[in-house]
């Protein structure tokens, strides 16, 4: 998928080659992939890097807020779909940090990266998964605007992160529809199952809005992501994409979606939203959400437990190797 | 650093986080966001190449890559990422560093000669009309 067809070491401190750029900007205004070793701008590259590396930390810490679910699943069936949904995120981290590699970033530095709190993680994941309903929400909702970003990158001009996307796409569909079934489930059940569905959907419905990002005047990365081919729709059109694919899925869940100004618009044929509290978004963004510490906390006790296993595959590595090499 | 692992630094208290929406899971940071750590990584994995045959039939073809310390973890980490929903019956994996590539910078002398040998495709020839199945 990302063909990591390397090229030199990367020097960020060398100027760019008009010449070599010329080939660049030919290929992306005839709508080309630029794979791995092509020629590209440094900002190019750097501006990838980081949206890809903050994406890949975003799918690993994404796992946390349903792993703290997997034990307390309702039946074996929910289990097993949670626990197949939790190792898919781990598997996009994977593609993602793959596909940053071909940039020349490597793995290890990158999580060296989010473990510092240099680099971040989606926002979203700092908010608590206090009942079972939340996986219901965090699958319709969080994963449901997940795609709706996420689509428009399968067609980014950067080759291996668009392929990534193709088939994390794939898999995400999987996460939207499992979320609905447990939204759809509790929301048709007993008056008390309907009430821990409607209380995930009042907390989760703002949270998800704001994934979409700052609107579009306060936007002021976007318009040059948008010349390079790597974003494709601004955030407001694709956060309206979004309210106008879920407001028809809560009447089927007949629950209600918290937003008092919430109606259809018959000359613009969208819903209209209320105004998104954005001071929170910024709060929870630096630092101050309900769970950003035990996020990074966990994240950073995992990978040093972790430490000796790969130190010890590693080790035994090198010593198959001195052996095979003796025999030979 | 102050305040919370994953907060910002004290400057940004001073203005807005500049955030952006990149990436699929939502709006993240995108100013004062470091890609390279100084001093460099600890020894990683070395990285494979990985090839899945889909069904029998069809040859092996390039899906991705992953890290692991030897050929049989790799194989074992390919299945499990690669290979989830059933797309494979056969895997291959590939030390990344054995792959020989050619460049994009030597694309035009390298790919040329091709370019110039158009008799080697049948639409080059004419075909009188009326003869068929040529």
């Amino acid at each position: 998928m990302y063909g990591n067809d390397f090229g030199p070491k990367i020097d960020d401190t060398e100027p760019d080659d008009p010449v070599l750029l010329e080939t660049f900007d030919r290929t992306i205004a005839a709508g080309e992939r630029i794979e791995p070793r092509d020629a590209m701008p440094s900002g190019y590259r750097k501006t990838l890097i980081r949206q890809i590396a903050q994406h890949a930390h975003s799918e690993i810490i994404g796992m946390q807020p349903e792993g703290n679910w997997i034990t307390r699943a309702p039946s074996l069936r929910r289990k097993a779909i949670l626990m197949a949904k939790v190792q898919d995120e781990a598997g996009h981290g994977l593609y993602l940090y793959a596909a940053a590699e071909t940039l020349g970033a490597s793995r290890e530095e990158v999580l060296d990266l989010l473990h510092a709190g240099k680099q971040k993680y989606s926002s979203i994941f700092n908010y608590p998964t206090v009942t079972w309903a939340d996986m219901g929400a965090i699958g319709w909702l969080v994963d449901g605007a997940a795609i709706v970003n996420q689509v428009p990158i399968c067609r980014c001009s950067y080759g291996p992160y668009a392929r990534a996307m193709v088939r994390i796409c794939k898999e995400e569909s999987f996460h939207q529809r499992q979320g609905f079934e447990i939204l759809n489930t509790l929301s048709h059940g007993t008056p008390a199952q309907r009430a821990m569905a409607q209380d995930a959907i009042d907390r989760w419905w703002w949270p998800s809005l704001m994934m979409f990002g700052p609107p579009d005047d306060q936007s002021p990365n976007s318009a040059q992501s948008m010349a390079w081919g790597i974003k494709r729709f601004s955030n407001d059109e694709l956060r309206q994409r979004f309210v106008d694919m879920i407001v028809p899925q809560a009447a089927v869940l007949e629950l209600t979606l918290p937003d008092p100004e919430l109606r259809w618009n018959a000359d613009s044929e969208h819903w209209d939203f209320g105004p998104i509290e954005w001071d929170e978004f910024f709060r929870v963004l630096k630092g101050d959400g309900p769970c950003n510490e035990q996020r990074i906390a966990h994240r950073r006790r995992a990978h040093a437990d972790g430490a000796w296993v790969r130190e010890a595959a590693l080790a035994y590595a090198d010593k198959t190797a001195i052996r095979t090499a003796a025999v030979a | 650093m102050a305040g919370a692992p994953n907060g910002g630094s004290a400057s940004d208290d001073q203005d807005r986080l500049q955030v952006h929406a990149e990436g699929g899971h939502g709006a993240v940071p995108t100013a004062g966001v470091p890609i390279h750590e100084p001093g460099g990584p600890a020894r990683d994995w070395p990285l494979w190449e990985v090839f899945v045959r889909a069904r029998r039939g069809l040859s092996h073809s390039h899906v991705g890559s992953l890290h692991a310390p030897d050929a049989t973890m790799a194989l074992r980490n390919a299945r499990d990422v690669y290979t989830r929903r059933q797309e494979g019956v056969s895997l291959w994996v590939v030390p990344a560093g054995m792959i020989t590539a050619s460049s994009p910078d030597e694309k035009d002398q390298f790919f040329d000669p091709a370019a110039d040998k158009i008799y080697r495709h049948p639409t080059f020839y004419d075909v009188p009309a009326g003869v068929d199945h040529l």
